[in-house]
C-alpha cells in the first residue's frame, strides 16, 4: 500500500536556522531518505519552503480569491512529505517514528486512496 | 435441542473462526458475515446424534464456502480487497479429501494448532489496534472476538444501534482504508501493543461492572465477556504478567458480583457483602492467574490492583482485612500509576488501617495538589469517601455536606438511592445530637 507521511513542526520547535544541530539533523533527513530508498519503499518526498511563502487560492461564484498565507492557521505546519509503498500500517508506521522531526514534530500517516483501473474512464 | 449444542460451541469456536478466516481472507466483515452464515447453518442441520465430530473443521468449511460465494457474486471484491483470496477449487477439493467436512484447522493435537493461536491473537491485536479510537477497539473487540451480535452491543452500551452500527463500520472501514493489519505485532512492539489491549478488556469489564447511566449497576453480560477475554489473552501470552494480572483482578473482582447489589438494585459495600456468597472457584482461579504473574517477576498496576483484591478475597470478614497491606500495595500502584484516583483510593485504606483522622490528613494532602483537586473536585466517589470519614470523626454536619456534593455529582441510579440512604442517616444522626 502507499502512505504518505505529512510532515508537520510549529515554526519555532527544532533546530534554529543555520545552526549546527541544523546541519546534523540534514545528515540525519538524508541517512533516513536512503534508508527508505534502501528498502524498496520511496516513492518520492520534497521538504516544502516555509509557510511564509504559501499562498492559498479559492474559487467562489466563479471568482479567483487568492490570500498570502496558508489555508488555516495552525501552530504546527506541512514542512515536507514522503510517498512510501509498504505492505501494512504498521511499517509505515514504522518508518513514520523513525523519520528526523518526531521528536519535536509531528507525523501524519495517510493511506493513498487507490482509484480502480478504468473507473472513469 | 441443536440451538444448545450450536451455543455451546459458539463460545468456543467463534474467535478461532473469525481469526482463522481473517487471515485467510484478509477482510474482517467477509469474515464475520462466513462465520455468521456457518453457524445459522450448524443450527439448522446439527441434531444431537449427528453433530461433526469435529465442530470447528465443520464450521471452518462451512464459512470459507459461503465467503468464496460472496466472492464470486462481488467480482470487484478481490481488487477491493487488494489481498489474495483463496482459490474456491481448492478449497472445495481440501473440503472433499477431508470427507465430513474435515478441511483441518482446530483441535490442539494438530499441527496448525500454533497457527490457530496465532490467528486468534492476531485478531485481538488487530481489533485493538492503536490507530482506531478506543470505542472502535471496544466495538471491533465485542464483534468480532467475542462474537456479539451489534445489537447486542449496542444495549451493552445503552446507544441506538444504529449508531453502534455506524461506529462499526467507521471502523471496518478504517482497518480496510488504512491497512491496519491483523498479526502479531513484532516482538518488541508486543508490550506497547498489548497494553492497548489489556485497556480495551478493562475498559469492557469496567463498563459492565459499573453502568455509568441508567438504573442497572452491573450489566452482567460485558463482565462475562470481558473474563472471558482476559483468560483468553493471558492464555495466549503465557510469558506475558501483565495480562496474567488483568486476567486475575477480573476473576477476583467479578467473584464479588452477585454480592455488589441486593434484591432490590442497592449497592452493597464491601464492608457489607455477603462473603459466604462470593465465588471461591473464582477467587481461586485469580489467586492462582496472580501466582503465574508473579512468577514472570515483571510487577505492574493489574497485578497490584489484583493483589489488593486478593486481600479482600483472603479476609474472613471485613474487620479482619489486611489494610495496611493495603496501604503498602496502593503505595506500589501510585509509582506506575500516580493519579488522583489512584490516591483516593489509598486515602480511603490508610482511613481503614490509621484511622479516618489519617484518611482525611491523606485527603488533604491530595486536595493541595491543584491538579488533582480539580480532578477530584467533580468525583463522587471523592466527596463520598470524605463523607464517610467524616461520619467515623462524628462530624455529621460536615458528613452530610460532603453526602451532598456527592449526590449532585452522581448519574447511576443505584448510586444515586445509595447516597440517599446514607444522608438520610446522616441528618437522623445530626437531630439526635441536638
Amino acid at each position: 500500500m502507499r502512505y504518505m507521511l505529512l510532515l508537520y513542526s510549529a515554526a519555532d520547535a527544532g533546530p534554529a536556522q543555520g545552526s549546527p544541530e541544523q546541519a546534523a539533523e540534514m545528515q540525519q533527513w538524508f541517512a533516513y531518505t536512503e534508508d527508505l530508498a534502501n528498502a524498496g519503499c520511496l516513492i518520492g518526498g520534497e521538504p516544502l519552503h516555509g509557510i511564509d511563502t504559501a499562498t492559498t487560492v479559492r474559487v467562489r461564484d466563479g471568482k479567483t480569491v487568492t490570500t498570502d498565507g496558508p489555508f488555516a492557521e495552525t501552530k504546527e505546519t506541512l514542512g515536507g512529505y514522503y510517498m512510501i509503498d509498504v505492505d501494512t500500517l504498521d511499517e509505515a508506521l514504522e518508518w513514520a517514528a523513525k523519520s528526523p522531526l518526531t521528536p519535536y514534530g509531528s507525523v501524519e500517516v495517510r493511506p493513498i486512496m487507490e482509484i480502480p483501473a478504468g473507473a472513469g474512464a | 435441542m441443536q440451538q444448545s449444542i450450536v451455543a455451546q460451541v459458539f463460545a468456543d469456536e467463534w474467535p478461532r473462526l473469525v481469526a482463522t478466516l481473517v487471515r485467510e481472507l484478509g477482510d474482517i466483515d467477509l469474515a464475520e458475515d462466513a462465520a455468521q452464515q456457518a453457524f445459522t447453518e450448524a443450527a439448522a442441520s446439527w441434531r444431537p446424534d449427528n453433530t461433526p465430530n469435529r465442530p470447528g473443521a465443520w464450521l471452518l468449511t462451512t464459512a470459507r464456502r459461503r465467503a468464496i460465494d460472496v466472492i464470486r457474486r462481488k467480482s470487484t471484491l478481490r481488487e477491493k480487497m487488494g489481498r489474495q483470496v483463496p482459490d474456491a477449487e481448492a478449497v472445495d477439493v481440501a473440503a472433499s479429501v477431508g470427507g465430513d467436512g474435515d478441511a483441518g484447522g482446530f483441535g490442539s493435537d494438530h499441527p496448525e494448532a500454533n497457527q490457530l493461536l496465532d490467528d486468534q491473537l492476531a485478531l485481538i491485536f488487530g481489533c485493538c489496534h492503536p490507530a482506531l479510537n478506543r470505542e472502535a477497539q471496544i466495538a471491533l473487540t465485542l464483534r468480532s472476538v467475542c462474537g456479539l451480535s451489534t445489537r447486542q452491543i449496542a444495549a451493552a452500551f445503552l446507544v441506538p444501534e444504529a449508531t453502534m452500527a455506524k461506529r462499526l463500520v467507521r471502523a471496518k472501514d478504517k482497518v480496510r482504508n488504512a491497512g491496519i493489519p491483523f498479526t502479531v505485532p513484532a516482538r518488541e512492539r508486543l508490550t506497547e501493543r498489548l497494553d492497548s489491549v489489556l485497556a480495551v478488556v478493562y475498559l469492557i469489564y469496567t463498563e459492565g461492572h459499573t453502568a455509568s447511566d441508567g438504573p442497572a449497576l452491573i450489566r452482567g453480560g460485558l463482565c462475562d465477556e470481558a473474563r472471558w477475554l482476559a483468560d483468553l489473552v493471558a492464555d495466549l501470552l503465557p510469558d506475558q504478567a501483565e495480562a496474567w494480572g488483568l486476567s486475575a483482578l477480573i476473576n477476583l473482582t467479578d467473584s464479588r458480583r452477585e454480592t455488589r447489589v441486593d434484591a432490590d438494585g442497592q449497592i452493597v459495600l464491601l464492608a457489607n457483602q455477603d462473603r459466604s456468597r462470593w465465588d471461591t472457584e473464582m477467587i481461586e482461579a485469580g489467586r492462582r492467574r496472580l501466582v503465574h504473574a508473579d512468577r514472570l517477576d515483571d510487577t505492574g498496576p493489574y497485578q497490584l490492583q489484583a493483589a489488593i483484591a486478593l486481600v479482600h478475597a483472603m479476609a474472613p470478614t471485613a474487620e479482619e482485612t489486611r489494610w495496611t497491606t493495603i496501604v503498602t500495595l496502593y503505595d506500589h500502584l501510585l509509582g506506575f500509576e500516580p493519579t488522583p484516583i489512584v490516591g483516593l483510593n489509598r486515602a480511603a485504606a490508610v482511613s481503614k488501617a490509621y484511622g479516618p483522622a489519617a484518611g482525611l490528613e491523606a485527603l488533604d494532602e491530595l486536595m493541595a495538589e491543584p491538579q488533582a483537586s480539580s480532578e477530584l473536585d467533580s468525583y463522587r466517589y471523592y466527596h463520598a469517601a470524605r463523607a464517610d470519614m467524616f461520619l467515623r470523626l462524628e462530624r455529621p454536619a460536615e458528613a452530610a455536606d460532603s453526602y451532598r456534593h456527592a449526590l449532585d455529582l452522581t448519574t447511576n441510579d443505584s448510586e444515586r438511592d445509595f447516597l440517599t440512604g446514607r444522608l438520610a442517616e446522616t441528618r437522623n444522626l445530626q437531630r439526635e445530637r441536638h
